[in-house]
């Protein structure tokens, strides 16, 4: 018999991915006997299992340990993380219901998929080695680029898949590679025996370097770095709503978990190696994001920008390096998951079938129209904007702040002016709503509850984490100290062979 | 490096016999070249048609169908011959492998991927 103590297999803290991915098995074989307009309960079904993981996911704050053979991390980091996931994922299903029925999506696959693609970000949050890290991005990866084209009768969901498709392929091969030279140079796989490795000479082998640079490319690709974001607003726009939301945050979120633990937390001692081009790719995703955001007519592709130019902003703190940086991201994402959500859920509120209703000029004297929704759109709007108490000011505010203390102003004033310059096409948005008349959308649809409250809870979420931070903002500082506590770096020492 | 001596000498070997034998049937060989020998390779049907034809989508999910399989049996042979030494763990693990891939054979077969009509 062989022993298979010595792998530490521990089942209560990977419960929440054993929930969702039971979970999706079952909304997919239910999910093929119900008819596409009869997708409700379905639906339910996958709320109820993200809830139930939700709970689960609690139970891991404050634990710390590395469980199957050095694949998988316990610690607040990675719970942290699933739970920013889940609520993406609740607030995702709430704004899919009304969708998917008016859109007469195919339910089992729909919430499958979306279900799947948890488990992956799930699995890169709680990922411990570099392999376990791809194998999520992968499950992710393909659930998201199939969500992306299942609107089959509209020719501009179909374009959004392959083109998502072919980039991402694409760039996960420049991850794999960079993983396979990273362990060429290192000799493991495991995260926290490549942070003990990274001593003296080693710091500047080609091998070691180029594969950070390869997989610097790859993590850029998924969380839509400039240059690596051409994908984005074509995706973005052809994709059905509430996937582009799940995409804007759900991805975005999964891909900086992974980044953060394999470059800040794991890396770090390589720093000097990435932190230059981290500089230049940080400046520039923030000035073409919000340069490019102007321009747009169309809200979801003006929302797309913004989420690049989002991105932006979370790799200025990622350039800096450091505790209370790592800190400032976690709670930043936080925020934008329910932010930008809101946003998005407005915009499926107000979408017609056939795309009809996503432009900005659709919106003119929506105030008059459809008060409640436009205050909640400015609301969000706002918060993206970063005016405070909302969450996006103290967000932004606490990552600027931690870039300024590790030294890097002149990328923080670039920052700065950048937000400032969004203001532009946030507030049009806003004017459009309050202050022009017309628009498109002449006769009122009833919102239904479930839509109306995923947009309440993304509210209060914007609101209430804006107001009173601080418990917010220890738990996220805390968990990102988590990832590098030392009695991990000795378990993983002890463990590795 | 001594580990794998004995691979490279068999990657040299193998490289030496096959590029000899090619070189000498090129070099020996008589060369009579026909239309019908110019023609392309149909399992030894006349070919018809162009090699863009249209064909089936089934065929894919057929494909696609047989590639899942194709793994699972990758992972199930080795697990067989250590079925004793895995013991009940490995069994059930085994066991919760081939219940996800049968989720997905039984929702492709309810989706109708199984009908060729």
């Amino acid at each position: 018999m062989i022993n298979f103590s010595q792998i530490n297999l521990v089942w209560l803290p990977v419960l929440p991915l054993v929930v969702i991915a039971t979970a999706a098995m079952v909304v997919l074989l239910v999910g093929v006997r119900v008819d596409d307009e009869e997708s409700d309960g379905l639906g339910w079904l996958a709320l109820a299992s993200i809830v139930i993981a939700l709970v689960l996911a609690l139970g891991i704050f404050g634990q710390s340990g590395i469980a199957f053979a050095g694949a998988i991390a316990i610690d607040s980091f990675s719970a942290f993380f699933e739970l920013s996931i889940l609520i993406a994922a609740a607030l995702t299903v709430l704004m899919s219901l009304d969708y998917a029925d008016e859109h007469r999506l195919p339910g089992a696959e729909y919430y499958s998929l979306l279900l799947f693609s948890v488990l992956g970000m799930m699995l890169m949050a709680t990922a411990s080695d570099l392999i376990v890290i791809f194998i999520g991005l992968e499950t992710m990866s393909l659930a998201v680029y199939v969500l992306a084209g299942l609107l089959r009768r509209d020719p501009r969901s179909s374009e959004a898949a392959i083109k998502y498709f072919l980039l991402g392929a694409f760039s996960t091969g420049f991850l794999l590679y960079g993983i396979a030279l990273i362990y060429g140079a290192t000799g493991t796989i495991k995260l926290v025996a490549i942070h003990a490795a990274l001593t003296g000479p080693l710091l500047s082998n080609p091998l070691l370097l180029l594969g950070l640079g390869l997989m610097l490319i790859g993590f850029g690709f998924k969380v839509a770095a400039v240059p690596f974001h051409m994908w984005t607003p074509d995706v973005y726009e052809g994709a059905p709503t509430p996937i582009t939301a799940f995409m804007a945050v759900g991805v975005k979120i999964a891909a900086f978990a992974g980044f953060l633990r394999v470059f800040m937390v794991q890396l770090g001692p390589a720093s000097a190696a990435w932190t230059d081009v981290m500089w230049a790719i940080s400046a520039l995703t923030m000035t073409v994001g919000n340069m490019l955001a102007i321009v747009q007519s169309n809200i979801k592709r003006m929302l797309a920008y913004s989420a690049i130019a989002h991105a932006g902003y979370i790799l200025v703190a990622l350039t800096a390096g450091g505790p209370q940086a790592g800190g400032a991201i976690l709670y930043y994402l936080l925020g934008y998951a329910f932010t930008n959500l809101g946003a998005f859920a407005v915009v499926v509120a107000l979408e017609r079938r056939g795309a009809a209703g996503d432009q900005i000029a659709d919106y003119r004297g929506l105030a008059t129209r459809q008060p409640l929704m436009a205050a909640a759109m400015a609301i969000f709007l706002l918060s993206l904007l970063g005016i405070p108490p909302l969450v996006g000011f103290v967000g932004k505010f606490y990552l600027f702040n931690a870039a300024v203390h590790r030294g890097f102003v002149g990328l923080v004033v670039i920052g700065v002016l950048n937000s400032a310059a969004s203001a532009y096409y946030y507030l049009s948005v806003v004017v459009a709503m309050y202050m022009q008349e017309g628009g498109f959308l002449e006769e009122t649809r009833r919102s239904r509850p479930a839509l109306v409250a995923a947009i309440a809870i993304a509210l209060i979420g914007t609101v209430l984490i804006g107001i009173y931070p601080e418990p917010y903002f220890t738990a996220a500082g805390n968990a990102y100290q988590s990832a590098m506590s030392p009695e991990e770096v000795h378990a993983a020492t002890a463990m590795a062979p | 490096m001594t580990t794998w001596f004995p691979v490279v000498v068999t990657l040299i070997v193998a490289g030496l016999v096959v590029g000899v034998m090619c070189t000498i049937n090129m070099l020996l060989g008589p060369k009579r070249p026909s239309e019908i020998k110019g023609e392309a390779f149909e399992c030894g049907n006349p070919p018809s048609g162009s090699a863009w034809g249209r064909f089936s989508v089934r065929f894919y999910l057929t494909a696609i169908l047989f590639l899942v399989f194709d793994v699972e049996v990758i992972f199930l042979y080795p697990w067989a011959v250590e079925i004793r030494r895995l013991g009940m763990f490995g069994f059930v693990e085994a066991l919760i492998f081939i219940v996800i891939l049968a989720v997905g054979l039984i929702y492709a077969w309810q989706r109708g991927a199984l009908d060729w009509d």
